[in-house]
């Protein structure tokens, strides 16, 4: 590495786990959190009470994404603590109180983004998890449980389930917590008022009766009470009962002072001009698009590849790049390529590690999505923003299509496939293509009807399907001017905008985590009251007591 | 019918004017007596037993003795009296008047301290509910009721906090504590030391001595509460748990002095002799010593305690004998903290006064146990024999802060894993040392008369001789 910082990066394997085992047994996997207190991310905290931080999550991560490609006979897990009486008690608070507002929201981002994985996986790719809350369940460890299928909580007359973040911190829970309370448990308004603001949470029969829980049971049948509800759910899944997984293997990942480059993806940093340019790349050879060759090709297999080096870029950028407000989308390469990858994807749907794959491509789209920096696709000569890889354009605030005129080469093109209709929902369950055209019946009957075309600067400004078509005289100036004028704007006012307007449409859960939860929280995270010298969260455990600014606002 | 509440449960809170009180107590009186015939005491609930009974908070009144079957017992309510003029004695409100009423604010955190505390009462109870069986005296029997009904009376005070200031939260706690039951393993007790039962007597002493001087300690720092009722319930409950440390260390002095009596007498310090004359050799005392004394340290908690922090600074739970400190509000103060270098020795770490108040605790716990220790080995001396018991140290089988799970010997020399396997063998009761003390487990019921591994005590209870019957068996 030829960089002059400690770059963090999200690779990890379970050889080397700190804080997560993982451990198979036929259709039922178990993930048993031991957090190493010693082994934090970056130095300055204990990770006590089998508290996380970043690093905890980043193994989480990992795991999940082993049980979707390498066990593909898993077809629920169980999540579980192997410290005695204590489940989880959320992230570890001396970090959240010691690191930057940056890294706080960051941090937030990525735990929401593996726990959406969890419903991701269990809705549309018959993974499903039962949290096993065999101790104190508190904050963020009752937050991961909410993510899960079903909460089971050990009835030892003192482990509770509690969400103390108010009480306690002056913060939220925000990782989902008093979202998937209501919406998701769907437990009663005042009922929920009473639990989030109780340090101490509600235990046993009572926390089945206000629906916190699903079930409880005593230690002693405790186990075998997990394991016949992981049974149970595993009965729902549609994973196969045979199928050898795919191994993940490493990443073939560079990083320098130039950015971070892989085989597919390529993350250009111009730190001068705070912008990134990522340039996806299609496939070099036409993808395998039979079964047997798609599963020998494993993580090779374009889409996929594409798909998790994509993935690292934005979490890397995300992490390491702060200043780089906007990133620049480009694309090169064979499109008709791209088009065959996207109809294997389709005409093998139903098979396991299409599936996962299809899986995989949604969530580092909707990463991409929930992203708070602009984003800005490029579609120049030899770009390839067709099938999959126009989902990236679409993801972006504004496309620039470059107008070649034919006397002075091949304009660029952009095509749709079966792909763009559905198989990508945004985090509010939207098509991208739906949710750019307010689900209009008629616009969406005629992008129909353009699938698999080519479809020409003129044609794709008529459509709707970019923002604007400079001609070769124009497209530098116009391109350069956009970014100096986006990198110029406040970055607070344009993450707040962005969000506002990537997501028309309807609310679900998840866009409520992300929008209404987080919007609060991080107001929260800024305001005296929670990270002033005198604030709850800056105080916790010095035995000092908060001084609050009683002015509601 | 008007129920005589006085004669019923001796108190001072004006039980038969409260009828909040009377209708909590009245639901949960019959349940405690339920909880105590199963859980308490096994075969002795006929017996007369010659019991103390607190009748007022008086110098006249808190300790009336007479023969009484245990289930009989007044179990009373007991607060020291109220000083009109008490103002917070230590953190952030320190000065300020004290508090008559739980704040909203700390309400979930006195409950919880309160039931923790409430919950080690009836649990030591469970743990100790079949020693009767094996007594060494009628003496010993009658102390160890002593303490159990005490222990009982303990819980009725916590359950008076929580009826009294806890609503219908408090109720449902009281509730609780008489569901979890020591040991069982789908509703254990809250402290994982209380789940393990006390089999043999040589345990008893050592659980008064040590576990019960943990609770000494707990019951003084809560008389320094700011919620003033919780101060005075726990500055009354010190007066009783006296007698349990009591029991505690003149039991060990009485097994020293037995052992003493068997070595001056056989001329032979080697416990193969001891153990033939049935006493119990100094060794095995050591051992179990170093086991119950590690074992206890771990419940003041962890040496840095955001928890214990924020009690010291909402004034809910301050240090024992806060008085004696020079400043009480800590707010800037530091405190050297000894941690592992991680090369087997210690450096200091500096950490916030507030948050090493559990650390502070302990440390004056140690010294406390060094006291009875020091008057044992006073015997020894005396009697001319060149042995010395002491307390292991501070950082040996920890289980919770910076010390704990480190491969450290009795001395606190850290050392290597294999070689700590070895060592704690040697230095905690084994398997033999424990079956040995379990075949001296035979009752001795014979009134004056003691078992072959415990001396008599120099004097009575209540200027009794020794050989009065303090239990009447029939």
């Amino acid at each position: 590495m030829t960089v002059d910082r400690d770059i963090i990066t999200y690779d990890r394997h379970p050889d080397s786990y700190r804080h997560w085992a993982l451990q198979v047994d036929g259709a039922t996997a178990i993930l048993t959190l031991s957090v190493d207190e010693d082994a934090g991310l970056v130095p300055g905290y204990k990770l006590k009470l089998n508290s996380y931080d970043l690093g905890v999550d980043m193994e989480l991560y990992d795991a999940v994404q082993r049980l979707r490609f390498e066990h593909p006979c898993v077809k629920s897990v169980i999540i579980t603590s192997g410290v005695e009486r204590m489940f989880c008690a959320g992230a570890n608070i001396y970090m959240l109180g010691g690191s930057s507002h940056e890294w706080k929201v960051n941090f937030c981002k990525f735990t929401n983004e593996t726990r959406n994985g969890l419903e991701d996986s269990s809705r549309d790719n018959g993974l499903k998890f039962l949290a096993a809350c065999n101790g104190t369940t508190a904050g963020g460890g009752y937050e991961l449980a909410l993510a899960c299928d079903e909460i089971l909580l050990v009835d030892d007359r003192s482990s509770a389930v509690s969400l103390p973040e108010v009480a306690l911190l002056g913060v939220l829970p925000g990782t989902g917590g008093l979202t998937r309370v209501v919406d998701k448990r769907k437990v009663r308004r005042d009922l929920a008022d009473v639990f989030c603001t109780s340090e101490d949470g509600v235990r046993g029969r009572r926390a089945v009766e206000w629906k916190l829980v699903d079930d409880i049971a005593q230690p002693a049948a405790f186990w075998e009470r997990a394991k016949a509800h992981a049974s149970r759910l595993a009965a729902l899944s549609q994973r196969p009962e045979q199928a050898v997984g795919v191994p993940m293997t490493p990443l073939n990942r560079r990083i320098d002072a130039a950015g971070y480059h892989y085989d597919t993806v390529d993350a250009q940093v111009d730190r001068d001009n705070r912008t990134v340019t990522i340039t996806l790349r299609a496939p070099v050879q036409p993808p395998a698009t039979d079964v047997t060759g798609i599963v020998a090709a494993g993580m090779t297999w374009w889409p996929l590849k594409m798909a998790r080096e994509l993935d690292d870029a934005i979490l890397l950028l995300r992490t390491n790049e702060l200043d780089c407000g906007v990133w620049l989308l480009r694309s090169e390469g064979d499109g008709d390529l791209v088009l065959a990858a996207d109809a294997a994807l389709v005409e093998h749907q139903d098979h396991w590690f299409v599936r996962e794959v299809t899986g995989m491509l949604r969530r580092t789209l909707a990463r991409l999505d929930v992203t708070s920096r602009s984003l800005i696709a490029l579609i120049d000569e030899n770009s390839c923003f067709v099938g999959s890889l126009f989902e990236v354009a679409l993801a972006a605030d504004r496309s620039y299509m470059l107008d070649l005129p034919a006397e002075e080469g091949e304009p660029p093109v952009i095509a749709l496939s079966q792909m763009n209709f559905g198989s990508y929902a945004m985090v509010n369950d939207a098509g991208r293509l739906a949710a750019r055209f307010a689900n209009d019946a008629e616009v969406m009957s005629a992008l129909q009807q353009k699938l698999g075309q080519k479809i020409d600067p003129a044609g794709a400004d008529a459509l709707g399907l970019v923002t604007f078509i400079p001609d070769d005289i124009d497209w530098e100036d116009e391109v350069r001017l956009a970014i100096e004028e986006r990198v110029s704007l406040s970055p607070d006012a344009l993450t707040g905008m962005e969000a506002n307007l990537r997501f028309a449409g309807q609310e679900n859960v998840v866009t409520k985590v992300f929008g209404r939860l987080s919007a609060w929280q991080n107001w929260i995270f800024n305001r005296p009251n929670a990270v002033g010298d005198d604030g709850a969260l800056k105080l916790f455990g010095t035995g000092s007591r908060a001084k609050f600014n009683w002015k509601r606002v | 019918m008007a129920i005589d509440y006085q004669q019923k449960i001796p108190n001072n809170v004006d039980l038969g004017n409260d009828r909040r009180l009377q209708r909590a107590l009245e639901h949960w009186q019959p349940r405690y007596l339920d909880w105590w015939q199963q859980m308490g005491p096994a075969d002795f609930q006929c017996a007369d037993v010659y019991l103390r009974t607190a009748t007022s908070v008086d110098a006249k009144g808190w300790a009336q003795f007479g023969h009484v079957q245990m289930p009989e017992y007044r179990w009373g309510i007991f607060l020291a009296e109220r000083d009109a003029n008490r103002t917070v004695g230590f953190g952030d409100e320190f000065g300020k008047s004290v508090w008559q009423e739980v704040p909203g604010e700390h309400r979930a955190v006195l409950r919880r301290l309160i039931v923790t505390q409430g919950d080690t009462e009836p649990a030591s109870v469970e743990q100790q509910r079949l020693l009767g069986l094996t007594c060494p005296s009628l003496y010993d029997l009658r102390n160890l009721f002593q303490v159990n009904v005490e222990e009982g009376r303990h819980l009725w005070a916590m359950v008076y906090l929580l009826h009294a200031y806890f609503g219908r939260d408090g109720r449902e706690e009281a509730e609780e504590l008489l569901h979890r039951h020591s040991g069982d393993a789908d509703n254990p007790r809250i402290l994982g030391t209380f789940n393990e039962p006390i089999e043999d007597w040589l345990s008893f002493f050592m659980f008064t001595y040590f576990t019960d001087r943990d609770g000494k300690y707990q019951l003084k720092s809560l008389a320094e509460s700011a919620f003033d009722p919780l101060a005075r319930t726990c500055q009354f409950m010190l007066t009783e748990e006296a007698h349990h440390m009591f029991v505690g260390e003149t039991g060990v002095g009485r097994i020293v002095k037995r052992c003493l009596e068997v070595m001056k007498g056989s001329k032979s310090d080697d416990p193969e002799v001891i153990r033939k004359a049935g006493a119990i050799d100094l060794p095995l005392l050591q051992r179990y010593i170093n086991f119950w004394f590690s074992s206890c340290l771990d419940l003041f908690g962890a040496d840095s305690s955001s928890n214990a922090a924020s009690y010291f600074a909402a004034g809910v739970k301050g240090r024992p004998d806060e008085a004696m400190f020079a400043d009480h509000i800590c707010k800037d103060s530091q405190y050297d903290l000894s941690v592992p270098d991680g090369a087997g020795g210690a450096r200091i770490e500096t950490i916030p006064t507030r948050n090493a108040m559990n650390e502070i605790t302990r440390n004056l716990y140690i010294e406390d146990c060094q006291k009875g220790v020091t008057r044992w080995n006073r015997l020894i001396k005396k009697a001319g024999f060149d042995f010395e018991i002491k307390l292991p140290s501070s950082r040996f089988r920890r289980s919770i802060g910076s010390w704990a799970n480190l491969p450290i010997d009795p001395s606190g020399s850290l050392l290597a894993n294999d070689v700590y396997q070895n060592c704690l063998a040697a230095v905690l009761p084994s398997e033999a040392d424990r079956a040995y003390v379990h075949s001296l487990m035979k009752p001795v019921t014979e009134p004056g008369k003691m078992a072959s591994w415990i001396a008599a005590p120099d004097r009575g209870i209540n200027n009794n001789t020794p050989e009065f019957e303090y239990v009447k068996l029939h």
